[in-house]
């Protein structure tokens, strides 16, 4: 019975890896390596297949996509859908203003965020115990959606680019990440650089900045994904005005509507063809997956370069010991 | 309110403050040439002298302190609105008729009272079963993973699992309606369930009351399923190897070895992270009941903070939304601080 099971390639690394009792491929562990490898492999195609599904319809002719049953692969290949997307002003704005909003949000978030988790991370700072308990409280308590949004009008921030960024230049979670960071940094470094006259900000600035690389690659992705992804600060806060919309944002209020749509009419909504701005002929259904695909891929571009250090950050920043 | 997905893996960071350093750690820290450092530190008082010493330290900290208390903090004035019968049209809220705790008994027990319960119930239903589901599955997965040795497939494993949580609940929903739709409109979990003989007419998922648990649980699984590993795999790998050594030699199995082993050994990473997920417990699952409910299953859809979007943003019932809002965020205190001492109680890691 194992013997069938064992295939060909996992023989051959058998005979590399034979060195320790502990890499022995026992019958056992040739089972349970296939079944654990089957099921992973099953696993990862469960969460591709989604994505891929998408793409593939998005890629397709609009008419056709209609028609159903497209897999990973498209049946019409047609750039059309992105094209129309990117010819309506509203989507092309909205990409625009979702890249800003994520730069300009990751730039002040890291500068603030790290500049007060070096202070709450000098031992002998006399408050740092009751700011980081403020911070840390924050985690938990919240005014509220409604008290939250009666704050921002009563700055007079609606419906201003300010009302994306001002809020959030401080993270709690992020803070607590780079303050551990910085604790596990020796504390030599930042005496000699004393020594030699650095003062705060420049030990801050020059000293413990580089050092943090790193873990500022991990919560600056962190920081971009969150920003990149929100559609509820758009809503609440900025839906007054065409020129502040964001990606996530109208892909919403395409889904809102497909939604409604879908529940009252069963399916005629992905059945009714639309024009879109230029006269080209797509449907809902492609136009939506390639929207969603516009706002899916950016994020889905980065991240894999910061993949290195993201799992190597994250557990210096959030696992004890 | 934008990146709390994220966080709630990361949070686990709340406490390494004042820990001993573990086994893991120790290696990488320099031993203290100078012992009398450390002693001298905690019990200083705080002088003027300091306070000089210290100025640009605080000026570090102390205008963002101001701007964390001012977003966080002040909104607060807002809670008035509960004990007034707001009124947009009449200004700001020190312009509202005082109405004391009228809301509060509107909403618990008036004629808005059995929508509110219902809210509570699914919020709670919605919450614990993706809880559940979602630590068993990641642990489950993290548990399989580490059973991988051949390190690429791992590698490439782990980035895919990873993927979906990098990606918005709206389009996270997006996908889930044309995945959970009919046959006709790319619906493949329905097509898949055809194919294999499980239903014989496609399902109406988002139409059917009884489903809508289980697809908010399943489809916060697929998000977060790999994300959640990467906590356990680090547990995992903290593990004391001599323990396993021992454990064969005592003629321990694969089995015996995850259930003896592995799982006390992540038992403390477990409980923190439950301890502070508990606090989101009504907090979570906004967006997809907010993106795929729909009048038809609001029954079990509609949980407390679409309620206060809905309810309170959009149709401008103000007061019983901050209402809600404020229990939900008592609750939530009373839930991590009980949480945390019960850990205390058992023994467990803490979080404060």
């Amino acid at each position: 019975m194992s013997s069938t099971v064992a295939s060909k390639p996992l023989e051959q690394r058998a005979s590399r890896k034979n060195r320790s009792p502990r890499n022995k491929w026992t019958p056992e562990r040739i089972i349970f390596t296939t079944l654990n490898t089957s099921f992973l492999v099953l696993l990862a195609a469960l969460m591709l297949y989604p994505l891929l599904n998408t793409l593939a319809i998005s890629l397709n002719d609009g008419m056709d996509a209609v028609r159903g049953g497209i897999g990973i692969w498209p049946r019409v290949f047609s750039l059309k859908n992105y094209e129309v997307v990117f010819n309506m002003d509203s989507i092309y704005q909205a990409f625009i203003m979702s890249v800003l909003k994520t730069v300009v949000v990751v730039a002040t978030n890291l500068v603030f965020t790290s500049m007060l988790a070096y202070a709450l991370s000098r031992k002998e700072f006399i408050f740092r115990r009751p700011i980081t308990l403020i911070f840390v409280l924050t985690l938990y308590f919240d005014a509220g959606l409604i008290p939250n949004y009666l704050l921002i009008k009563d700055l007079g921030m609606l419906n201003s680019f300010q009302a994306y960024w001002v809020p959030v230049i401080i993270s709690a979670f992020n803070l607590i990440i780079l303050r551990t960071y910085m604790k596990s940094i020796p504390e030599e470094i930042t005496e000699s650089a004393r020594i030699d006259g650095a003062g705060e900000f420049r030990t801050w600035w020059q000293i413990i900045m580089p050092l943090c690389k790193p873990v500022l690659a991990v919560v600056g992705l962190f920081v971009a994904v969150g920003s990149w992804n929100a559609w509820l600060d758009t809503l609440l806060y900025n839906s007054g005005d065409p020129a502040l919309t964001t990606l996530q944002y109208e892909l919403q209020k395409l889904l809102a509507s497909s939604m409604n749509a879908g529940a009252n009419s069963g399916n005629s909504a992905a059945n009714a063809a639309a024009v879109g701005a230029g006269g080209q002929l797509t449907t809902p259904i492609a136009l939506r997956s390639a929207i969603t695909m516009v706002a899916a891929i950016p994020i889905l571009l980065v991240y894999p370069f910061l993949q290195k250090h993201f799992v190597s950050g994250l557990m210096i920043g959030s696992v004890k010991g | 309110m934008t990146d709390a997905p994220v966080n709630l893996v990361t949070a686990t960071g709340l406490e390494p403050a004042d820990e001993p350093a573990s086994s893991s750690r120790a290696p990488r820290r320099k031993p203290r040439t100078r012992a009398a450092k450390p002693p001298k530190e905690p019990k200083r008082k705080i002088t003027w002298d300091r306070i000089k010493a210290q100025r640009v330290l605080l000026l570090m900290a102390v205008p963002l302190l101001m701007y964390q208390i001012l977003f966080k903090y002040v909104p607060v004035y807002g809670w008035a609105i509960a004990f007034q019968d707001y009124k947009p049209g009449r200004g700001s809220i020190w312009n509202q008729e005082w109405v004391g705790f009228e809301n509060f008994v509107d909403l618990f027990t008036g004629v808005n009272g059995e929508r509110f319960r219902r809210v509570v119930v699914n919020t709670l239903g919605q919450s614990i079963l993706t809880l559940v589901v979602g630590t068993v599955g990641a642990i489950v997965l993290a548990l399989l993973l580490n059973e991988v040795k051949n390190l690429p497939f791992k590698r490439i494993m782990q980035n895919i699992t990873y993927m979906p949580h990098f990606l918005s609940w709206v389009i996270v929903a997006s996908l889930a309606s044309v995945a959970l739709s009919l046959p006709s409109s790319g619906g493949f979990i329905n097509q898949g369930l055809m194919n294999l003989g499980l239903v014989d007419e496609p399902i109406l998922f988002l139409t059917e009351p009884n489903h809508f648990w289980g697809i908010v649980a399943g489809t916060s699984l697929w998000k977060e399923l790999g994300w959640n590993t990467i906590l356990y795999l680090a547990a995992i790998t903290a593990i004391d190897p001599s323990l396993y050594e021992a454990a064969e030699v005592d003629g321990a199995g694969r089995w015996r070895k995850m259930w003896n082993i592995t799982l006390p050994g992540i038992r403390p990473t477990i409980v923190v992270l439950l301890i502070i997920n508990s606090g989101w417990i009504l907090s979570t699952n906004f967006e997809l009941p907010y993106f795929l409910g729909n009048g038809l299953i609001s029954e079990t859809a509609e949980t407390i903070d679409v309620f206060v979007l809905r309810y309170g943003y959009q149709l401008g019932n103000y007061s019983l939304a901050v209402v809600a809002g404020i229990f939900k965020t008592v609750v939530a205190i009373i839930l991590v601080g009980s949480a945390n001492m019960a850990a205390k109680r058992l023994n467990q890691e803490t979080l404060v």
